[in-house]
C-alpha cells in the first residue's frame, strides 16, 4: 500500500517536473496541475495511511485517537486544494492574456530564433 | 471579549484591516477612484498607528518579554493557530507600513489608475507581509505567503503589457513550485513531528528518533528552499530582476519588501528551531546559509556591474542585501545580526526609495523611455492615464540628483549615511567575535561585502553620469508633489537612521537578544492561557 501510494505520488510528480520545464504554457499549467495533485496526495498520506477510519467522532467524552485518522492533514489538504484552484486560474488567466497580447503560447512570450 | 485588553486585540487588526478594506473595495466602481484611494489611505495609516503602537507595547514592560501573544479563536497553542508579536515583529510591521504609505501615495497620481482593483490587491499584499510576520504556524505562515503572492501577481500585472507579462509568467511560475515546495516541506515535519506551531517544534525535535530526524531535517531543508526563493538567493534568485524592471515602480517597491520576507521567515524559524544549543538539530543548515549567502554576494556584484537599467540596478541591489543578510544569519553570531538588521532597514529603505525614483529617471531619459511609456500606455486596460501634468518644481533636477546620490550612498554603504554605519558595525562585529580572533570565513564574508560595494559604486555612478550629467539637452521631468513627498520621506528616514544610529543600534540589540532567547518565546506562546468561556465557568462552579 504505502509503496503503491509513493510510486504514484512519484509518478504524478515526475511527469509534472517534465512538464513544467517544457516551453510551452500549456505544458506547463499542466504540470503545474500534476504537481499540485501529487502534493495534495503526499500531504493527506503524511498524516499516516488509515483503511475506513473516521477523522471525527461524535461520541461523547474524549476520543481515542488511535483509532480516528489524523484530522489535520486532511484539514492541511482541503486547504492547499483551495488555494491551489485559485493560483491556477490565475496562471490561466494570465496565460490567455501572453496569448492575446504575444500572439505566441511560448513561456518567453516569443518564439526563440530559429534562423 | 471582555477578557481581552485592547493592546492584545491589536495583534489581530494589521490582518484584519487590510482584508476588510480590500474587499470592501472590491465592487466599488474605479470611477471612484478618489474614495478607493482615500480608503486605502486610512487604512494604511491605520495599520501605520497599529504598527508603531506594537512597537512600543514590545519594547515596554508591558507584556513579560516583551512579546504579545493572541490565541486565534481562543485555542490555547499548540492546538490553535497563535498570533505573536515580538519586537522583530513589530519593527517588520512598521517597516511594511511606512514603504506601503510611500509607494501609495506615490501610486496616486498615475499608477494606481492604468488598471483595475490596484487598491483591493495592495491591501491584500499588505495582509500578506502583515499575517506573516505575525504568524507562529507553519502552515498558517503558508496561508499568508500565498495570500502575499496572490496579490503581488496581480500587481506585478497590474497595467498589463508584454514585459510585465514575460516577467510575470516566469515569476508566477517560479512562486507556484516553491509554494508545492513548502506544502512538502510542511506535511515532512507534520509527519515526524507531529505539530506546526513553530514554538512547539523546538521541544518535539529534540525527542525524535534518528530515523525521524533524517526526514524531518529534509522537510527543514525544503522548506528553507522556499524561503531562500523568496529572498532570492543563487541560483533560485534569476526572477527577481526581470520581475523589478517589469513591475511598476510603487510594485516594486513593495517587492523589495517582500524579498525581507524570506529572510524574516528564516530568521524566525531558523533561531528558534536550530538554534545553537538545541539538542539534535543545533546547528544545522547554517554553513550552507553562510555559502548560499556568499555566492549571492557574488552574483549581485556581478550583476550590478553588467546592468545598466534602473530596473536592474535595482535587483540586483536587492540580490547583494539578501546575500548579505543570508550570510549574517548563517554566520550564527548574535551581535553580527543586530548590525545586518541595520543593514536590513537602511538598504531596504533606500532601494524602495531608488525603485520610486526610476519613474523620475524614465522620464529624463527622452527617447527610449517616451517609447515604452507608449508602449506600456497602448496596453493600458482602463481608461488611458492622464500624463504626469505637475508643476515644473524648480530645481527638480537638482532634488532628482540628490536624491539619487543619497540611495546610492546607502545602497553601497559609502559615508556618510546609514549604510555606511550598517556595514562598519558589520565589520565591527566579524573583527571582534565573541570567542577567540575573525576566522577565515569573516575575512571572506568581509572582503565579498566590499567588493559588492565597490561593484554598486562603478554601476551606480555610471548610471548617475549618464542620466544627469552626459545626456545632453536634459529637461526637467514635471513631477508632482504626491511623487516627490514619498521619496524625500523615506530618504529622510535614511538620514534618520543614521542620524539616530546609537538608539537604533539599542534598539535592535534588544530585538537580536531575544531573538537569541528562544526559550522566553516559547514559554510565553506555549504558555498563554485561553480565556475561560462562561459555559466552562459554569462546569467549574458545579
Amino acid at each position: 500500500m504505502e509503496a503503491a501510494i509513493a510510486i504514484t505520488i512519484g509518478i504524478l510528480f515526475g511527469s509534472g517536473v517534465w512538464l513544467v520545464l517544457r516551453p510551452r504554457t500549456f505544458q506547463v499549467i499542466i504540470g503545474l496541475l500534476l504537481m499540485s495533485y501529487a502534493v495534495n496526495l503526499f500531504i493527506f498520506v503524511m498524516g499516516r495511511l488509515w483503511i475506513d477510519q473516521a477523522p471525527l467522532t461524535l461520541a461523547p467524552g474524549t476520543p481515542d485517537p488511535s483509532v480516528h485518522a489524523d484530522p489535520l492533514s486532511q484539514a492541511l489538504v482541503l486547504t492547499a486544494i483551495v488555494i491551489g484552484f485559485a493560483t491556477t486560474a490565475l496562471y490561466l488567466v494570465m496565460m490567455l492574456g501572453a496569448r492575446g497580447l504575444t500572439g505566441s503560447d511560448h513561456v518567453d512570450a516569443e518564439e526563440e530564433d530559429e534562423q | 471579549m471582555s477578557g481581552l485588553a485592547w493592546q492584545q486585540h491589536l495583534i489581530l487588526l494589521p490582518i484584519v484591516v487590510p482584508l476588510l478594506t480590500g474587499a470592501l473595495l472590491i465592487p466599488v466602481n474605479e470611477k471612484h477612484h478618489q474614495r478607493k484611494y482615500a480608503a486605502n489611505l486610512i487604512s494604511t495609516l491605520i495599520l501605520l498607528g497599529c504598527a508603531l503602537t506594537l512597537f512600543s507595547l514590545t519594547d515596554s514592560e508591558y507584556w513579560s518579554s516583551g512579546i504579545g501573544v493572541y490565541l486565534a479563536a481562543n485555542w490555547s497553542a499548540p492546538y490553535g493557530i497563535a498570533l505573536v508579536a515580538d519586537r522583530l515583529a513589530a519593527l517588520m510591521l512598521t517597516l511594511t507600513a511606512v514603504l506601503a504609505l510611500a509607494s501609495l501615495v506615490f501610486s496616486s497620481s498615475r499608477w494606481s489608475r492604468i488598471g483595475v482593483h490596484f487598491h483591493s490587491l495592495f491591501q491584500f499584499l499588505l495582509m500578506g507581509l502583515n499575517g506573516a510576520f505575525l504568524t507562529n504556524d507553519l502552515f498558517n505562515l503558508f496561508v499568508f505567503f500565498e495570500v502575499m503572492l496572490a496579490a503581488s501577481y496581480g500587481l506585478v500585472l497590474h497595467g498589463y503589457n508584454v514585459s510585465r507579462i514575460r516577467a510575470g509568467m516566469q515569476y508566477i511560475t517560479i512562486n507556484l513550485i516553491a509554494s508545492f515546495l513548502f506544502l512538502i516541506g510542511v506535511a515532512l515535519i507534520y509527519a515526524t513531528t507531529g505539530t506546526l506551531n513553530i514554538s512547539d517544534l523546538g521541544a518535539r525535535v529534540a525527542t525524535l528518533g534518528v530515523d525521524e530526524l533524517r526526514l524531518f531535517k529534509v522537510g527543514a531543508a525544503i522548506l528553507a528552499l522556499v524561503f531562500l526563493t523568496k529572498c532570492a538567493m543563487w541560483p533560485l534568485g534569476f526572477w527577481l530582476p526581470t520581475t523589478y524592471a517589469a513591475a511598476s515602480p510603487p510594485v516594486a517597491a513593495m517587492l523589495v519588501l517582500m524579498t525581507k520576507v524570506g529572510i524574516y521567515a528564516l530568521l524566525r524559524v531558523w533561531l528558534q528551531v536550530f538554534a545553537v544549543d538545541s539538542g539534535p538539530v543545533a546547528g544545522f543548515g547554517f554553513m550552507a546559509l553562510f555559502c548560499g549567502g556568499l555566492l549571492t554576494l557574488v552574483f549581485g556584484a556581478v550583476g550590478l556591474l553588467a546592468s545598466d537599467e534602473p530596473g536592474h540596478i535595482a535587483g540586483y541591489a536587492a540580490i547583494v542585501s539578501s546575500g548579505t543578510l543570508l550570510a549574517v544569519i548563517g554566520y550564527g553570531q548574535p551581535s553580527l545580526v543586530t548590525a545586518g538588521l541595520l543593514y536590513l532597514l537602511g538598504s531596504t529603505i533606500a532601494t524602495a526609495a531608488f525603485v520610486l525614483l526610476t519613474e523620475f529617471i524614465e522620464r529624463i531619459r527622452t527617447p527610449g523611455a517616451s517609447l515604452l511609456a507608449v508602449t506600456m500606455e497602448a496596453f493600458a486596460i482602463d481608461e488611458k492615464p492622464e500624463e504626469p501634468v505637475g508643476v515644473g518644481i524648480p530645481g527638480t533636477l537638482a532634488f532628482l540628483g540628490l536624491a539619487f546620490a543619497c540611495c546610492a550612498l546607502v545602497i553601497t554603504g559609502l559615508p556618510p549615511l546609514s549604510g555606511f554605519i550598517a556595514k562598519f558595525s558589520l565589520f565591527h562585529a566579524l573583527l571582534n567575535p565573541e570567542i577567540g580572533a575573525p576566522d577565515l570565513n569573516a575575512w571572506l564574508l568581509m572582503g565579498l561585502i566590499i567588493v559588492a560595494g565597490l561593484a554598486g559604486i562603478i554601476s551606480l555612478m555610471r548610471f548617475g553620469v549618464r542620466t544627469f550629467w552626459a545626456s545632453g539637452n536634459v529637461l526637467p521631468p514635471r513631477l508632482q508633489l504626491s511623487e516627490l513627498l514619498p521619496v524625500a520621506t523615506l530618504l529622510l528616514l535614511c538620514v534618520a537612521l543614521t542620524v539616530l544610529a546609537g538608539p537604533a543600534t539599542d534598539y535592535l540589540r534588544r530585538v537580536t537578544d531575544s531573538l537569541h532567547q528562544p526559550g522566553h518565546y516559547i514559554e510565553r506562546v506555549l504558555g498563554e492561557p485561553a480565556i475561560p468561556g462562561p459555559v466552562r465557568l459554569q462546569e467549574g462552579t458545579q
